[in-house]
């Protein structure tokens, strides 16, 4: 139906105000940047696509593009079953509820640098606790600054520190919200606890959870902070993500041709999965 | 099926009941004979959902026992008691069609998939859900999940008693009635006990053969309908039944003859009681005098409901109901009402105590 109330604009027109200051403008400032070459004293050539092509062309990007593929891959699949596992661990109610909330809610208050320096200290080989403890203790060599697939089990482990809280809290609030009666059928119903699990509380917590993935998924895809503390991309390139080799080429070496074209293929990308992502999961919602 | 028994039922939600007041059921003696059709009637918070729940194993009562032909199950879980239960909201499996919802409680008693077919098929049928059973069970009206709920109740064949807790809370008045002439006409197909749970008294007299009234977590009376309304065992159940609700007047008993503000009133036969009681009679047996007998009144109000009348007639500052076919006074005129003998009956503390006999004029 069309409906024919153009004052709406007048009221939405704060809001555009607002977003085209915050994203739109600087964001046409890096289009600027993307088709453009610099040499300093604000000279700027046309330069075209070819910025474009140079990073899709590159190995170097390829290389970030898979790193980050690969860490957002594995924080999923570890966070999101064990978030939901937490959540249906936590007790429904009584005196343990508010503790539970509050402690799961700790690490996602934490600074995200902080959490960087944190870690990065905690896993020092010979004074972090963890460092000194797989190193001296149990005797099993790890240093994460040598290693590659030791920085990567820590990049990885923060992250689960981190960000576990979030999906366990989402899941919880969606098992909450389920009546009781529904319970009280299942049992009636002689069903066991897997089927409870699959046919009530999974497809009860569905919407929550999507919100959950798609949140981790653009948060864990632009990550940033904590793995520049932590490794600083390191050692050699291999926990160098995308937004750490952005911020290379951007700040560290100042082409900001390329780095503003690989920023918005960078976001192209983020973009486009989350809208595929949110798309197949809330299909058959409208289906009736 | 079963006849089930409930002997010296108490229970508390309290861990460490103090006295009367933290028990949500007081005592309860009772048998639900196999097939009957029952419903348990009360307003909200008088414990029916918490008798309920005991019967089906949700809950474990703190005193007593439940038995099922004699069996013991007070400790037995739900799933094992054979049991089914409709919630007062629809809970169906969103995920699953309607079929496999029905199917539900028989695939996860390990029942062979031809025997499955044959009862949900069965059950659709009686439900005339059959065009639906293909759909997802998410996108139905409240009416038809409401009667698959009470589908996966009725599937399996050897299920002891199907209880219904106001299962019909979220279901539009025009659908209620049907739903529930389709739970009646259930009944005497499948032969079940059931055991309806409700607030509404419309409800529970259409469906049940006996219906079981409870106030505070006691029961107060267990009669057919027509007991209910003729005999109120209990001023309570002569308030909550009916519409107006029976006239509950003060008395004097002196010489085994009941004064209400001075004047005689002929009771239904024999009362042993003396000093302050109450004289019971539904405002159905009260009538206007025509021949100048009767007590004095003066009429307040007159709502006409159609069928007939209701008129609030004020008696010595004590309002009496009376429901009239035909002719009504208006408002402001003064009176005699008759009340019909046979139907006047006579309450001590809240509890009946006249016998039928020879009136006591």
């Amino acid at each position: 139906m069309k409906t024919q109330y153009q004052r709406a604009w007048l009221f939405v027109t704060p809001v555009l105000l607002l977003v085209a200051f915050n994203a739109l403008i600087p964001m046409m400032t890096v289009v600027n940047y993307s088709v453009q070459e610099t040499f300093g004293d604000n000279l700027f050539f046309w330069q075209g696509l070819d910025w474009f092509e140079q990073v899709l062309r590159s190995e170097r990007f390829h290389n970030a593009l898979g790193r980050q593929f690969l860490f957002t891959f594995l924080i999923l699949i570890i966070e999101v079953p064990l978030g939901v596992a937490i959540a249906l661990a936590m007790p429904r109610k009584g005196f343990w509820v508010p503790v539970c909330l509050v402690t799961m809610a700790l690490p996602m208050l934490i600074p995200w640098n902080v959490v960087g320096a944190m870690w990065n200290i905690f896993t020092l080989p010979d004074i972090g606790l963890l460092g000194y403890l797989m190193n001296h203790t149990l005797g099993i060599p790890y240093d994460m600054t040598q290693d590659p697939v030791a920085a990567w089990v820590t990049i990885i482990v923060m992250d689960v520190w981190h960000w576990t809280s979030l999906v366990v809290l989402l899941a919880y609030a969606g098992l909450v919200s389920i009546p009781y009666a529904y319970y009280q059928a299942a049992e009636i119903d002689a069903a066991s606890n897997w089927a409870v699990f699959r046919y009530i509380q999974l497809p009860k917590m569905k919407t929550v959870l999507t919100i959950a993935i798609l949140l981790r998924f653009m948060d864990s895809f632009n990550i940033y902070t904590e793995p520049f503390v932590l490794t600083g991309g390191g050692p050699g390139n291999s926990t160098t993500l995308l937004s750490i080799d952005l911020v290379k080429i951007a700040l560290g070496q100042f082409d900001l041709g390329p780095a503003a074209a690989m920023s918005l293929i960078y976001f192209a990308i983020t973009l486009l999965a989350s809208w595929l992502f949110y798309t197949l999961m809330t299909k058959n919602d409208n289906k009736s | 099926m079963a006849q089930i028994k409930l002997s010296g039922l108490r229970h508390s939600y309290r861990p460490d009941p103090q006295g009367e007041a933290d028990y949500a059921l007081k005592k309860i003696d009772l048998t639900w004979e196999d097939g009957g059709a029952y419903a348990l009637l009360g307003p909200s918070g008088c414990g029916k959902s918490t008798l309920l729940n005991i019967i089906s194993g949700l809950l474990v009562p703190s005193e007593g026992k439940i038995l099922f032909n004699d069996q013991d199950v007070t400790s037995l879980a739900p799933a094992k008691r054979n049991i089914a239960q409709v919630f007062q909201f629809p809970v169906i499996y969103d995920t699953m069609t309607v079929y496999d919802n029905l199917a539900f409680p028989l695939r996860n008693r390990g029942r062979d998939e031809d025997v499955v077919e044959r009862r949900v098929t069965a059950i659709a049928e009686m439900l005339e859900v059959t065009e639906m059973l293909k759909t997802r069970a998410s996108n139905l009206s409240p009416d038809n999940k409401q009667k698959i709920s009470m589908g996966r109740g009725l599937v399996r064949e050897d299920v002891n008693v199907v209880m219904f807790d106001e299962p019909l809370t979220v279901i539009d008045p025009h659908l209620k009635w049907k739903l529930r002439s389709k739970l009646k006409e259930l009944h005497q197909r499948v032969r079940a006990t059931m055991i309806y749970v409700t607030h509404d008294q419309t409800e529970a007299l259409t469906f049940a053969d006996q219906v079981v009234v409870m106030q505070d977590g006691e029961v107060v009376q267990i009669g057919t309908p027509v007991e209910l309304f003729e005999r109120p065992a209990h001023t309570f159940v002569g308030h909550f039944i009916g519409s107006p609700g029976m006239n509950v007047l003060p008395c004097e008993m002196k010489d085994g003859a009941a004064f209400f503000g001075g004047e005689r009133v002929v009771l239904e036969g024999p009362a042993e009681v003396g000093g302050a009681a109450e004289i019971g009679i539904r405002p159905e047996f009260v009538s206007l005098s025509s021949n100048g007998t009767g007590i004095a009144a003066r009429v307040r109000k007159v709502a006409d409901i159609g069928r007939h009348k209701v008129v609030e007639a004020i008696v010595h500052d004590t309002r009496v109901h009376a429901i009239l076919e035909g002719e009504a006074p208006n408002a402001g005129d003064a009176v005699r009402l008759d009340f019909k003998p046979s139907q006047t009956r006579l309450y001590k503390d809240g509890w009946l105590t006249s016998r039928p006999g020879e009136g006591t004029r």
